[in-house]
């Protein structure tokens, strides 16, 4: 790899043609020797390639070409801007950027800070912790639909468990998934319960890499746990926690599996309508594809800006 | 990996993108170009399909392996159909439910639907839209479906568009109050007279609830979500006599008096009397369940669900009966039907027309061969398919009164109160995702402000349908 490092600098500094490299022929002899040295990395990438083009990049093409397009009887047509004025002019669009946003300060609030501090928790632990570690990512290898199907048992307000808790406490009962006001918290903390046994997992990996000495010279100057917790625990698990901030804002802007097994999608008074819920009525209810992607892309541009965010902090931190 | 590599690799990548759009483009410019496979324009089009014709057609909705008997009978349909056309082959297509909605949508895109394929008779403008339907006026005159003059004129409206026909009818229903008489019964109620406006349904809901409300059973159940709440809705505000939107289809028309009236009916009966469950129903199945497993009263619904309760929830054909819309005033319908997918030659829309014939279309053959049904356990005597008129329609009563299994009875005042039939409003999905909110609201908020609601829901509904024209 060493030999071709020269040319590839000095074609950077001369505009295409290496220094030294008169004609073609030279330049094409040393091109195909690379492509022979690496002929084993371009195999092993052809089939990556391929899926990451058909099932991702395409589709990607795809969306953006058809949230400019609308198909009414076989015929489609070029519309400019009009899926995306119809989706920003439609009724619940605000109620589903809202819902959305809603759902992800929820899920960063109880699926961001709780699995932390169960890692702390298992970390601090010194008997049992394998078997605990076992029973906090149980719930992550039910398949999802039977994990709702357990919650929707617990949330039912006649006969389920978390009212029948409640009302063995003596405390008021709650209408959980069948009121607007506790539908979407409720579609949280069941989302929750259900991914939580990953991310516990990789934080605790992060915690269990912190040197044993920080903690140490953190009890010489009189740390208590939460001082310890602030000033050594959080800034040596950074990378690993603004990693996985960003990666649960991405998956949670997009949720749709739980609030439409939980909540049939829309929940009561619209209170559960998520942005990719509304995508998959506008494609899979109203036949409407153009509009499905013309939405899809205002979702990809403020992911993107989540995304583009992240980098900087994370390069101006470096 | 090098520098200049990243650029080539970028480059290709580009290519590549630049062609895969180009390739994008291209499928749609095939589309873009409708009827270039286009077959109905064969000048033989309206004689039947020649026995001797050797051609391949697949058809989609054959009952699942689960359903045994029913199973059985296709098998057995598409021997004695191959009797006739011994050269047609039928590529059978199993699927249960027969449609669903997202799937459908999605084959229809992918233009990988049966060559005769099933659908809801609201789905024709969906079908259009993605431009999946054959034209079938041609093919289908008293020579190909003799019977054709029988069928009730409403139906087949709905499968036309532009005077164009695009489907054939197999079956259809009016919604009306679905109720359990034991439960009548076990409530000091008369079976045998099942309430016909909103606040007899009240009424014995709460007689429902009072009496045995402490065994979990409930006078009535509604929906609020899927898409379900907004038909329910409208089925229920059309019994009361009121529209959805108005003859131009652009303007809705539904906040009057009659939908406040309904509305605060529910809400009362749910707030007030707690004759219905804390969770309403949130899907289609919601609430057939509740009823195929003896914990509700009534509740509104179409013929159809009755099998469905009884085979999938084990409930009792005696223990069911079927009451005309409340209100009475007009009643919705719908059905189901099957089309043709574009492009079909004229041979195999043909094949598609003459096994609908035999199989849905004919007194006595097919799924109106009530003695087989008998002999296999099916019901006989369901209110539905009711599309025949004249002659057709006396020899099948005839027929299913010659070997009905079921009680007939416990739906005579359905059967015998002639509701004028109203077809769903259009756009009626986007519709019924707006008056979900309402329904919700009614049933989810004790303090719901039902003016709000529907002034809402109004405003909401008039922007869709003027996006939509």
């Amino acid at each position: 790899m060493a030999a071709t490092t020269v040319p590839e600098k000095s074609s950077r500094r001369h505009a295409g043609r290496p220094v030294g490299q008169p004609d073609g022929t030279q330049h094409r002899s040393g091109l195909s020797r690379k492509v022979r040295s690496n002929i084993q990395a371009y195999g092993f990438l052809i089939g990556a390639i391929v899926c990451f083009g058909f099932f991702s990049w395409y589709p990607m093409v795809r969306e953006f070409i058809m949230s400019f397009q609308r198909t009414k009887r076989g015929v489609t047509t070029w519309v400019g801007f009009d899926n995306l004025k119809q989706v920003y002019h439609d009724p619940y669009f605000w109620t589903a950027w809202r819902n959305t946003l809603q759902f992800t300060v929820y899920a960063l609030i109880i699926g961001f800070i709780v699995p932390f501090f169960v890692a702390i928790l298992l970390n601090e632990l010194r008997h049992a912790q394998a078997y605990l570690r076992i029973l906090v990512y149980l719930p992550v290898m039910l398949p999802p639909v039977a994990g709702v199907l357990l919650f929707k048992y617990f949330y039912n307000p006649e006969y389920g468990l978390f009212n029948h808790i409640l009302k063995t406490l003596h405390l008021p009962t709650s209408q959980w998934l069948d009121s607007s006001h506790t539908a979407m918290i409720s579609v949280v903390i069941a989302a929750t319960w259900m991914s939580m046994g990953s991310a516990t997992l990789i934080y605790l990996a992060a915690l269990q890499n912190i040197p044993g000495e920080l903690y140490e010279a953190a009890d010489l100057d009189g740390a208590g746990l939460f001082s310890k917790i602030w000033h050594v625990t959080i800034p040596q698990t950074r990378m690993v926690l603004s990693l996985m901030l960003l990666l649960q804002i991405v998956a949670t802007m997009q949720e749709f599996t739980n609030v439409y097994l939980l909540t049939g999608g829309n929940g009561p008074e619209n209170s559960t309508t998520t942005v990719v819920y509304m995508v998959y009525q506008y494609a899979f209810r109203y036949n409407n594809f153009g509009s499905a992607a013309a939405l899809g892309l205002f979702l990809l541009l403020v992911l993107a800006g989540f995304s583009g965010l992240y980098s900087r902090l994370s390069r101006n931190s470096d | 990996m090098s520098r200049i590599g990243y650029r080539r690799l970028v480059a290709v990548a580009l290519v590549a993108g630049i062609g895969l759009a180009s390739a994008a483009c291209s499928s749609d410019d095939k589309k873009d170009d409708p009827g270039t496979k286009s077959s109905s324009s064969s000048s033989s089009a309206g004689t039947p399909l020649d026995p001797k014709t050797k051609v391949s057609i697949t058809v989609d909705c054959e009952p699942p392996t689960t359903k045994k008997a029913e199973r059985q009978q296709w098998i057995d349909d598409v021997a004695e159909f191959n009797k006739t056309y011994p050269n047609v082959t039928i590529n059978s297509k199993d699927a249960f439910p027969c449609e669903d909605p997202a799937k459908f949508t999605a084959q229809l895109q992918g233009s990988s639907q049966a060559d005769t394929f099933y659908t809801y008779m609201t789905d024709l403008q969906q079908v259009l839209d993605a431009g999946q339907a054959e034209d079938i006026s041609a093919y289908v005159n008293d020579k190909t479906v003799p019977n054709l003059k029988d069928i009730d004129p409403n139906v087949l409206n709905v499968l036309k568009d532009g005077g164009k026909l695009y489907g054939l009818p197999t079956s259809n229903y009016e919604m009306g109050l679905i109720y359990n008489r034991k439960i009548f019964a076990d409530a000091g109620l008369d079976p045998n007279k099942p309430p016909t406006t909103w606040d007899e349904v009240r009424q014995d809901a709460k007689v429902i609830q009072d009496k045995l409300g402490s065994k979990g059973i409930h006078g009535f159940i509604e929906n609020a979500g899927g898409n379900q709440g907004g038909w329910h809705f409208t089925s229920e505000l059309y019994g009361l006599g009121g529209t959805m939107v108005d003859d131009s289809g652009k303007k809705a028309t539904f906040n009057d008096d009659n939908a406040k009236t309904l509305l605060t009916t529910l809400h009362d009966m749910r707030w007030t009397d707690n004759s219905m469950p804390a969770t309403p129903g949130k899907e289609w199945g919601d609430v057939q369940k509740a009823m195929g497993t003896g914990q509700v009263g009534m509740y509104v619904g179409a013929p159809d669900d009755i099998p469905l309760v009884v085979q999938q929830y084990k409930a009792d054909y005696k223990n069911l009966g079927m009451a005309p819309i409340p209100g009475g005033k007009t009643s919705l319908f719908g059905g189901n039907d099957y089309m043709f997918k574009k492009g079909s030659s004229p041979d195999q829309i043909k094949a598609g027309i003459a096994w609908i014939n035999f199989k849905f279309l004919t007194p006595g053959k097919g799924q109106f061969n009530y003695t087989r049904n008998k002999t296999d356990g099916l019901p006989v005597g369901l209110p539905e398919p009711f599309f025949f008129t004249g002659a057709s329609k006396d020899k099948d009563n005839q027929l299913k009164a010659a070997s009905a299994t079921i009680p007939v009875d416990n739906f005579k005042t359905y059967v015998d109160t002639q509701v004028p039939v109203k077809p769903e409003p259009p756009n009626a999905q986007k519709i019924y995702t707006v008056l979900d909110t309402v329904m919700s609201g009614v049933l989810t908020n004790k303090g719901a402000d039902i003016d709000k609601l529907l002034s809402t829901a109004e405003s909401q509904v008039n922007s869709l349908l003027a996006a939509s024209q």
